[in-house]
């Protein structure tokens, strides 16, 4: 009886505000948008623009938030999404089959993340500040030099498939049509949310940003789960080389500097926590969209540049002050919890074979 | 039930013989020997830096000794990880708990050893099953929460502690080696925890218990052994020995008396 009790009613009007609160935001800003802008915002061209300049930031913030939520960060990726893109470009110069070519850019960013996974782990450097702040100089440099620093443009059309086609569908009007790269995005983001929900390992990650140590004394490798997200940051960094490989018909090699940043910025609007172990799939998702929202609305309404830098800053700040102020309910909450607790224990008496001999 | 041999008959649960352990130049364990037999509770005691805590951490899996082995059930084993002690049912509550407080109790209890089913080479994680599971156990063990989809964060620490030995005690366990679980409560919340120790008792499982507390152990211990600067010093069945006998042990002394207590003014 004891055991329905305990597995009762599993919504809570606080969890579904905290998880859920970050997605009103984004719809209260395409209302907004939409009232502001009624003949530019909701034009399928406009939103198909929207999805489509998400895609890179996209790819590269739920690998983000991977790593952050063991408490870490990949400062590499823009570096990564560089030699990725290049390497892309130039085998599809030099005549490879497109599916080897395809292969390489998510190729390139496993074997990085894996570099960086080992560096974290078996050289034990003491942040993954460190070894991931060395990558990005290391890959940058040698993107340069593979590619003497010079972008290469005119890339074979099945190369160009995912960032740039487009799959017609009627249904949305004439010039309806959604992006190859939503299509990407969207199994990404189902697959990595089902991860983390589903998988024993997905709930590894969590646990290892939430307690390093009961991790491992639960067997739980906690290196082994550390090299996954960082190969797994590096998979869909090689990922987002192919959109934007595909949509600029080229690589670059200065492509995705200050990338890294963005997709921060990403996770931490979506209310992940920096110090790990806390986070969803939406949430990110939603702060992408955010900052992908308020890029194109301010073009919309021609405002400058430099406005979309400083307000995207100030809501970096807005989106972790609610977290603070959260977490400080959220203790408040707690010191309630511990005055129950007397009750908890107050109630335990009555069991029997506590004092008694029956059990 | 099943029928058990004489006890004498019977190697002990557990044992460690010759033990040794050394950080570099320091050696936190000298040719300690250990025993733990069935359905037993041992108080372990010692001051600070005695070698308790190395010592259960070899018993638990989480270092290897330097020297020395461990024999279970009469067949010596090795432990190369917490995974070697787990599978042959020796759990460890750890003393800062080694709860992930951004998860629930469930999935606390059944972290590392998630119920499921295998697919691609992925464990599958069933939480329907695991929350039902978990509100089962602790039910067993007589543990009320709200409910098993609580995190761990919001917990008093007396439900944390409650927790965690619910962890230690999910899968069979044989051996629960337990370092402070009084030492970070609040006084109403030590006694449940002492009881809960009783309760696994009564379940058959051997308990070894890590406590400065010395009322603790005499409460709930059937045998106390000390250690002192990483050596076994002395031991004795609880009820053959004192309080006092014990302080001396923790101080170093044999033969220590009321008088000589460092907590009575003369």
């Amino acid at each position: 009886m004891a055991a329905r009790d305990v597995l009762g009613s599993r919504f809570s009007l606080a969890k579904a505000a905290e998880r859920y609160g970050i997605v009103v935001v984004v719809i209260v800003m395409m209302i907004f948008l939409a009232i502001a802008q009624p003949e530019y915002f909701l034009s399928i061209q406009n939103l198909t623009n929207v999805l489509k300049q998400i895609a890179m930031n996209s790819l590269l913030a739920i690998g983000m938030f991977l790593v952050i939520l063991t408490a870490g960060i990949d400062l590499s990726v823009g570096s990564v999404l560089a030699l990725a893109m290049m390497a892309v470009a130039m085998a599809d110069k030099a005549g490879w089959p497109w599916p080897l070519v395809l292969l390489i850019g998510p190729l390139v960013g496993i074997m990085i993340g894996a570099l960086n996974g080992l560096g974290l782990t078996l050289l034990r450097l003491p942040h993954p500040f460190i070894m991931t702040l060395g990558t990005l100089n290391a890959v940058r440099g040698l993107t340069n030099l593979i590619s003497d620093g010079r972008p290469i443009s005119g890339l074979s059309a099945p190369v160009r498939f995912l960032g740039s086609e487009q799959i017609p569908l009627p249904a949305l009007g004439p010039f309806g049509a959604i992006p190859v790269s939503a299509f990407v995005l969207l199994v990404c983001y189902g697959g990595v949310a089902l991860f983390l929900r589903k998988v024993s390992v997905g709930r590894h990650i969590y646990a290892v940003g939430g307690n390093p140590q009961a991790a491992r004394v639960s067997g739980i490798s906690v290196d082994g789960v550390l090299i996954l997200v960082y190969v797994l940051s590096g998979f869909f960094a090689g990922l987002s080389a192919l959109l934007l490989a595909g949509r600029t018909d080229s690589g670059f090699p200065n492509a995705g500097i200050g990338a890294e940043l963005d997709a921060i910025a990403a996770v931490i609007i979506g209310g992940a926590s920096f110090f790990g172990g806390r986070g969803t799939v939406l949430g990110v998702f939603s702060g992408v969209l955010i900052m992908g929202l308020l890029r194109n609305g301010l073009n919309l309404m021609n405002v400058s540049v430099f406005w979309q830098q400083l307000l995207i800053g100030i809501i970096i700040i807005l989106a972790v002050y609610v977290d603070v102020l959260r977490r400080r309910a959220a203790v408040r909450t707690e010191e309630l919890t511990q005055s129950r607790a007397a009750h908890w224990l107050l109630r335990r008496r009555r069991y029997p074979g506590n004092r008694s001999t029956t059990t | 039930m099943h029928e058990e041999p004489a006890a004498d008959l019977m190697p002990p649960l557990l044992e460690a013989r010759g033990i040794s352990k050394y950080f570099g130049a320091i050696t936190a364990l000298d040719r300690v020997a250990f025993h733990l037999d069935r359905g037993e509770v041992l108080g372990v005691v010692g001051d600070n830096g005695a070698g308790k805590s190395t010592l259960m951490k070899i018993l638990s899996g989480l270092f290897l000794p330097s020297a020395g082995e461990i024999v279970f059930q009469g067949s010596p084993v090795r432990f190369t990880s917490p995974r070697d002690a787990h599978r042959i049912g020796i759990e460890m509550v750890y003393q800062d708990l080694a709860l992930a407080g951004n998860m629930t109790i469930f999935e606390n209890i059944y972290l590392g050893r998630e119920p499921g089913r295998r697919l691609l080479g992925m464990n599958i994680v069933d939480q329907g099953r695991s929350r039902q599971m978990a509100a089962e156990h602790l039910a067993r063990l007589h543990i009320e929460v709200k409910s098993v989809d609580q995190n761990v964060e919001d917990l008093s620490g007396g439900q944390r502690q409650a927790v965690a030995i619910a962890r230690a005690t999910a899968f069979d366990a044989r051996v629960v080696i337990m370092d402070e679980p009084t030492a970070a409560l609040a006084i109403k919340e030590v006694g449940k925890v002492l009881d809960l120790i009783k309760s696994l008792k009564e379940h058959g499982v051997s308990v070894i218990l890590i406590s400065h507390r010395l009322d603790d152990v005499f409460y709930v211990c059937d045998r106390v052994m000390a250690l002192f600067r990483g050596a076994n010093f002395a031991e004795a069945a609880l009820r053959d020995t004192s309080r006092n006998e014990v302080i001396g042990w923790i101080m170093g002394t044999k033969g220590h008396t009321a008088a000589l207590a460092h907590d009575r003014v003369q």
